[in-house]
């Protein structure tokens, strides 16, 4: 295997297949044994410079490990680091059926009243992230199409700011 | 100070030279210091043979102060000069200070951070608190007959970044090189040793003088996450003292008038309190104005009148279980700390609402600072003590103003710590030049909603149509959980930055000058001092460079080579001299000419332990 580097890649850091599926038992287990060896406290009795590089890796490996634990960020890397941008900001497309579905979700949202109705839509919400996690597996790791799994990227990221909405409506009910 | 050592984790450079650290809880109602002695942590006691120092300063005329039980003993007579609980104080406004027209001190509105007016002089927090801590630090080198190589100081764990960064000053103004800020629940289940334990939940319930604050970790891969806290900032044994207080005045139908009245029937209720803990009945007296209070009160009275108060620290714990969508069947273990954990119906109540006996078994008033304490230890690189390693997350969320009042999360709460993180933002006017960033600490999703670090501008943006300029802000959090931030246009390069301290620390000046000023009575003993610091820090400087070169000298060309022997050859020159100044520019010096050195070797050491890792796993 290659010499470590900082600019090394984040599953090269991991020691772990560039691809989607990921054991996250072994991600936390590796990203233990990596602060182990560069955390700024392992270096806490040497000074300003040893602490300035130490905070660097101890940065870039706790970047490395927010990004693969969460599987939207994981994808999303995973289609950039293969040349396929996600671009969010500016490729807004989305099929009319996901766009209708965003709507309908919205509506329900609006009009929700108490926690229940607002708990049977995250349930809605759960279900149709985890399939479409899933569907993203597939494109990353049998198909291999970056171009489409960015597509899917983008579709989720939507679907993850709707989930925070839901979360704040949740505290504002809670309240 | 850059040593370029680098020693296997765990193993000290050479054992006779074993570093002193010490563990701090810079407590509301009291200050403990504890060290690792003989392999235990232990907390150091006083020539009196007290181990609890009340946080307590009384401020004399003629630059005069006493510390800690002196002050204490003075509080009723002069009430406005003797400050107690002054961590309520840090970091806060006046107007963050819940119920100041009660309290007998005369507060200064200045910006950022309250201060207070006394006999000797306009006082900040950070200051009186630093007057614990030097105190603290005193009683650990006299106990060692030896300097202090650096510190770990506890921090509630929902204190934000004003109240973190005040704290740091405190420990920075006491002559205290801070390895870290740890949270105290964190503090208190190292102190248990939870870390090796069982991965889970944990509830820390810790009643102090002045607060209550209950936490949820979370253990999993060794790393303690805090999952929620809750708690009442202005709940603790001080309002079990003043309900009992307030009762025994009624039940002698006597009124305290005067702020020496007022502190005099606290004081005693406070050691009635105590008394019941052990005993079942005990008699609250003291001199007053109108002439002598003599009240006798039973545990189960005291348990009655105070009973509201436990029964709002269970409503709080239900609080933040629910806060953690978590039931209390899931907790694995609960640990008590705070004195107050001492009195039999909290531990009763705990005991009832968990349906589990809590961990009692170390000092309650004691734990946050042992723990404390096993943590300096492991930072300082002593033998035996490299398999801690205490991985740390942030405990609020840290974000930006956007338009309308809302906060664009930057980095989320719970994030694993140091870290860092940028987004970028653009103008929304054509021709704008400057952007104003304000940076917030919190949860919530409206501006007003959560406290405000720091105001800064991003000015020189070249002027372009509403949406072009890319302004990357770049958060980055160190591992004491302190930010900083830049901002910079990416186009044309113009940077702003800030480290986010400016409206509640003191600025480096400010803290060189009362150290000065602290230290300046004894000229002769601080002349003296810093001659031997110079000569022992030169010394070391010299040993650590010549073993590196030893061990990587292979990296350098013979002209870098030749740099570094010519300022090491000027540091041994220095050595003769009685200048402190003069050595420690020599010191400097070479570790300024070093640090290129220590950073090649740090990026070799680090990639021949992960790669050796790599190796064993295939």
């Amino acid at each position: 295997m290659p010499a470590l580097d900082i600019a090394s890649t984040d599953f090269e850091l991991f020691d772990t297949e560039p691809r989607f599926h990921q054991d996250r038992a072994a991600l936390d287990a590796r990203w233990r044994e990596l602060q182990t060896e560069v955390h700024p406290d392992r270096f806490a009795a040497q000074g300003a410079a040893a602490q300035r590089i130490a905070v660097q890796w101890s940065v870039r490996v706790n970047e490395a490990y927010h990004r693969l634990k969460d599987p939207v960020r994981r994808a999303a890397y995973l289609c950039e680091l293969n040349g396929a941008s996600i671009d969010a900001q500016n490729n807004t497309a989305m099929p009319a059926e996901f766009l209708m579905q965003q709507m309908a979700w919205r509506e329900a949202l609006d009009e929700a009243r108490t926690v229940d109705d607002v708990e049977a839509l995250v349930q809605q919400v759960t279900d149709h992230r985890r399939a479409a996690l899933q569907r993203l597996e597939a494109t990353l790791d049998d198909e291999r199409d970056y171009v489409a799994a960015a597509q899917q990227v983008r579709a989720l990221m939507f679907v993850e700011r709707f989930a925070q909405d839901i979360d704040h409506r949740l505290e504002a009910l809670g309240q | 100070m850059a040593l370029l050592q680098i020693s296997e984790p765990g193993g000290a450079p050479d054992p006779h030279q074993r570093r002193i650290a010490i563990g701090i809880d810079l407590g509301t109602t009291h200050s403990l210091v504890a060290a690792v002695r003989h392999g235990v942590a232990e907390c150091l006691p006083d020539d009196a043979g007290r181990v609890i120092l009340p946080s307590a300063v009384r401020y004399l005329a003629g630059d005069k102060r006493e510390i800690g039980s002196a002050a204490l003993a003075e509080a009723a007579s002069d009430p406005r000069n003797t400050i107690v609980s002054v961590k309520r104080f840090m970091g806060r406004g006046l107007d963050d200070i819940a119920g100041r027209a009660k309290l007998p001190y005369d507060f200064v509105d200045a910006p950022g951070m309250v201060q207070l007016r006394t006999v000797a002089g306009v006082k900040s927090p950070v200051e009186i608190s630093a007057e614990i801590l030097a105190t603290l630090r005193r009683r650990a080198e006299d106990t060692f007959d030896d300097d202090i190589f650096g510190a770990v100081v506890t921090v509630p764990a929902y204190f934000d970044d004003a109240q973190r960064q005040a704290t740091k000053d405190a420990a920075q103004l006491a002559g205290l090189n801070v390895l870290r800020l740890i949270s105290e629940p964190t503090a208190a289940a190292i102190a248990y040793g939870l870390e090796n334990g069982a991965e889970g939940l944990y509830a820390v319930y810790d009643l102090g003088g002045g607060t209550f604050d209950i936490s949820l970790l979370r253990l999993s891969a060794g790393v303690f996450e805090v999952v929620a806290t809750g708690g009442d900032s202005a709940l603790g044994g001080d309002d079990f003292d003043a309900a009992l207080a307030e009762w025994a005045l009624q039940q002698a139908g006597v009124e305290a008038v005067t702020p020496q009245d007022k502190r005099a029937v606290l004081v005693a209720a406070r050691a009635t309190k105590e008394k019941l803990s052990s005993v079942d009945h005990a008699m609250l007296a003291c001199p007053l104005d109108a002439g002598e209070l003599a009240v006798p009160v039973t545990r189960a009275e005291f348990a009655a009148l105070t009973q509201h108060l436990v029964q709002s620290t269970i409503t709080a714990t239900r609080k933040v279980l629910r806060d953690a969508k978590t039931g209390k069947v899931d907790v694995k273990g609960v640990v008590m700390v705070g004195g107050s954990t001492r009195m039999p119906m909290i531990q009763a109540a705990v005991g009832e609402f968990f349906g589990q006996k809590p961990l009692t078994n170390l000092n309650p008033d004691e734990v946050v600072a042992l723990g404390a304490a096993i943590q300096a230890n492991a930072l300082a690189g002593n033998a035996g003590a490299g398999e801690l390693l205490l991985l740390d997350v942030i405990a609020l969320s840290l974000g930006l103003e956007t338009m309308g009042g809302l906060v664009e999360r930057i980095i989320p709460r719970n994030s694993t710590i140091p870290t860092a993180r940028a987004q970028d933002f653009t103008t929304f006017k054509d021709g704008q030049t400057a952007m104003a960033l304000h940076v917030v600490q919190g949860e919530r999703e409206l501006v007003a909603d959560c406290r405000s670090l720091a105001r800064f501008e991003l000015r020189g943006i070249p002027p372009m149509v509403a949406g072009a300029a890319r302004i990357r802000v770049a958060f980055q959090v160190d591992a004491d959980g302190l930010l900083s931030v830049t901002a910079r246009e990416e186009g044309s390069g113009v940077e702003a930055a800030i480290t986010v301290k400016p409206s509640y620390g003191l600025s480096d000046e400010q803290i060189a000058q009362m150290l000065t000023e602290s230290f300046g009575t004894a000229e002769q003993d601080m002349h003296a001092r810093s001659l031997r610091e110079s000569l022992v820090e030169a010394e070391r400087m010299v040993l650590a460079t010549h073993s590196a070169l030893a061990a990587d000298g292979d990296l350098l060309s013979a002209d870098e080579r030749g740099a570094i022997d010519a300022l090491v050859a000027a540091v041994e020159r220095s050595r003769s001299s009685t200048d402190h100044a003069a050595i420690d520019a020599a010191v400097e010096a070479l570790a300024k000419g070093t640090e290129a050195f220590a950073a090649h070797r740090m990026n070799r050491g680090i990639r021949q332990a992960l790669a050796g890792r790599a190796v064993e796993d295939l």
